[in-house]
């Protein structure tokens, strides 16, 4: 199929990485009993994933 | 009660929406052929058809419904896992994808109809349509529950935008955009629901306090109301096989080893991950042998995993509420709509008449059906004689005082009490996800199977293609409706469900043997297969109505007939009747063969049976990545798995 689906995959955990560290951002609002803002740490992990997936998809691309 | 949702947690799940429906849209124009709509054209790659294949079997029921067994049962719950699939999936990889896919079968009952002949296929596809619309029916109902429970949403809406969004997707890319949605919906699962766990871990104290805190779990099991009342051995929640094997009094499951081994173990799984066409669909897609054989491999990896996702949870859940950390309870059976005007109307009376709490406990419970604490009836009362209460506080007070817990209520429960907006939208989203993938790997199963194995076999024959792949998206349409059907009935009649899900424990717990012969043994005949799997599912019929599980009495659970043997648990029963009616059909297809003569040459059986069909070249792959070799590495894990955690 001609649809690399790295590429949505990847796309949208970057948008929801950044959405979420931007949310973590702004209002630090610790997780209950947590002493971390999950959000800004786990929108970090998400935005990574997102790249790890982008990335490759990119170069797989430009091969062609 | 309900979670509050911000802006952000809606904008993560609407996200998420545009993205499966633009998969969807994106794969539209690949979509030619009716094999390209119904086997996505045999063109996936291997690792995108293994993670679909995970995905279309972890649908909302399968992660609600592990987490409640992780609180119920503890850790044994894994051998759904390390004894159930892991050893079923390799056995489907080494021996019996060859076949499924070189045989160029379209659908599972296909292959049926190839080995032997119609009557067999006929009754294989038409249990299997009825039953893929009836689990996903059921699956609808839960999570449309739940989403009214703690979020407070419409039940119809949930249910109808929901399948609104699969259809959607399904409709406009097949098979393919099912597929694809599944990969980005299994990472959306793990990733949504990874954080929920660790913060739940985190705010026990880790693995180790965990354990330390259910060994006092197991020996107090009613403290936290589990259906146990007597004390077990402290390790009985915190290892998987030593309260097995110390019979079924000793764990909560109340199942003894050879249940596990060979009910669940062997004949349940082997006949769910070997003979599905649910899961099979995705093998089948891959775009080669090599790709279709680890296609399940693959899926092995992370489904060994999968115990610390959807299990774990369920431990953490039942040990907090054990402690009563920052009173965290498990969240309680919801008192139905209907009984809470008598059931408030009645408190404020017998509160006016200052009757005591034993009275006022017994007249409540006569209205609502869960188990009351009589305790919080009594703090009820004294709060009421200080200050009136309006009825909405005493219907809180009420739903507080319910003492037998919800467990299917377990995720969500976690999932309101450690996540942050935004965070939060992600674990809703990750919920959703489950259950779309999950209906969505229903309905290309059963729009495959009513148009190849019914539509086609035997109403319209000979029709082109085009008009297959007209009859697959009208089928699509119809499936989801029906569905939609079949969440309303288990909204409003559970024992018709119940009664359902029954007849299909029976036409499932024989299959395997069915298809064990077939590949197998080439002398097999199609009398043998045909007459085999019917007495199979009679005699499963006619185990359930001779037997009964403890505590129950004689109806939907069993016994109907007579009782002879009476069960520790409703799980022990269930494991047994399988066991029973996988040894009944195997017996039978055997006699039945041996006394009628042979229907099919070896040439006709070429490619379908192991003995008659030639060894897969692979030469070309590096020996670690051959099937069996990769089987083995993954069969050894499994063993070190069980071993560590014996």
């Amino acid at each position: 199929m001609g649809l690399d689906i790295r590429l949505p995959i990847g796309y949208m955990f970057t948008l929801l990485g950044l959405l979420l560290t931007g949310q973590g951002w702004l209002n630090n609002n610790n997780a209950y009993q947590c002493s971390l803002n999950i959000n800004l740490w786990w929108g970090l992990v998400l935005l990574v994933f997102g790249l790890l997936m982008l990335i490759p998809a990119w170069f797989a691309k430009k091969k062609q | 009660m309900h979670i509050q949702i911000q802006p952000i947690d809606y904008s993560i799940i609407l996200i998420y929406v545009a993205f499966v429906i633009g998969i969807g849209f994106a794969l539209k124009r690949y979509i030619k052929t009716s094999a390209d709509f119904f086997l996505s054209g045999r063109s996936i790659p291997a690792w995108v058809a293994g993670l679909a294949f995970l995905s279309a079997n972890l649908g909302a029921l399968e992660l609600v419904g592990m987490a409640a067994s992780g609180a119920k049962y503890g850790l044994a719950t894994c051998h759904f896992y390390w004894v159930g699939a892991i050893p079923a999936m390799v056995f489907l990889a080494v021996f019996m994808m060859p076949f499924y896919y070189g045989s160029k079968a379209r659908s599972v009952p296909e292959y049926l109809k190839m080995r032997f002949d119609e009557r067999t296929r006929c009754l294989n596809s038409i249990s299997f349509a009825v039953m893929t619309v009836f689990a996903s029916g059921i699956s609808m109902n839960a999570l449309a529950k739940l989403l009214h429970q703690l979020l407070g949403w419409n039940y119809d809406l949930s249910l109808w935008i929901c399948s609104g969004v699969v259809l959607i997707y399904v409709l406009k890319g097949g098979l393919t955009s099912a597929i694809y949605t599944e990969v980005l919906q299994f990472f959306m699962i793990v990733l949504g629901f990874a954080p929920v766990v660790w913060l739940g871990l985190k705010d026990m104290g880790g693995w180790v306090t965990l354990k330390e805190v259910l060994r006092n779990v197991a020996q107090d099991p009613a403290k936290v109301g589990l259906a146990h009342d007597t004390a077990l051995a402290s390790n009985a929640m915190t290892s998987a096989w030593q309260p097995i094997f110390s019979g079924s009094s000793a764990n909560l499951m109340g199942v003894d080893w050879f249940a596990i081994i060979f009910g669940l173990g062997f004949v349940l799984s082997f006949g769910y991950w070997c003979t599905n066409f649910l899961v099979i669909q995705r093998a089948m897609s891959a775009k080669d042998m090599g790709a279709a054989r680890r296609t399940p491999l693959i899926a092995a990896v992370p489904k060994m995993l999968f115990p610390i996702l959807v299990i774990l949870p369920g431990m953490i859940a039942i040990g907090l509420s054990y402690i009563g950390k920052d009173n965290y309870r498990l969240p309680p059976v919801a008192i139905s709509e209907s009984a809470y005007p008598a059931a408030v109307e009645t408190f404020q009376k017998f509160a006016a008449g200052r009757m005591n709490a034993t009275a006022t406990t017994a007249a409540l419970q006569t209205i609502i059906k869960p188990k009351l604490s009589e305790a919080k009836i009594a703090a009820l009362l004294a709060a009421d004689s200080q200050q009136k209460l309006d009825s909405s506080a005493i219907r809180n007070g009420l739903q507080d005082a319910v003492a037998d817990n919800d467990y299917d209520g377990v995720i969500l429960s976690l999932v309101k009490k450690y996540c942050p907006s935004g965070l939060l939208g992600l674990a809703l989203t990750a919920l959703l996800a489950s259950f779309m993938s999950g209906m969505a790997g229903n309905v290309t199963a059963f729009n495959t199977v009513w148009t190849y194995d019914l539509y086609q076999a035997y109403l319209a024959k000979n029709k082109n293609d085009a008009h297959y792949m007209w009859m697959g998206r009208v089928v699509t349409v119809v499936g989801i409706l029906l569905s939609i059907a079949c969440a309303y009935v288990a909204s409003n009649y559970s024992n018709a469900m119940d009664i359902v899900q029954l007849v299909f424990g029976f036409v499932n717990a024989p299959l395997f043997a069915t298809f064990l012969l077939g590949m197998f043994w080439a002398r097999t005949t199609s009398h043998g297969a045909f007459f085999g799997l019917l007495g199979g599912t009679l005699s499963s019929a006619l185990f359930h109505g001779l037997t009964l599980p403890a505590g129950s009495t004689a109806g939907i659970k069993g016994g109907w007939l007579a009782t002879l043997t009476v069960f520790p648990s409703e799980m022990a029963q269930n494991f047994w009747l399988a066991a029973c009616s996988f040894s009944a059909c195997l017996t039978l297809t055997l006699t039945i063969t041996l006394l009628t003569k042979r229907d099919k040459s070896d040439n006709e059986l070429t490619g379908l049976v192991y003995s008659l069909t030639p060894k897969v070249k692979e030469h070309d792959l590096h020996w670690l990545a051959r099937p069996a070799v990769l089987g083995t590495l993954l069969l050894l894990a499994c063993l070190i798995l069980n071993i560590i955690f014996w």
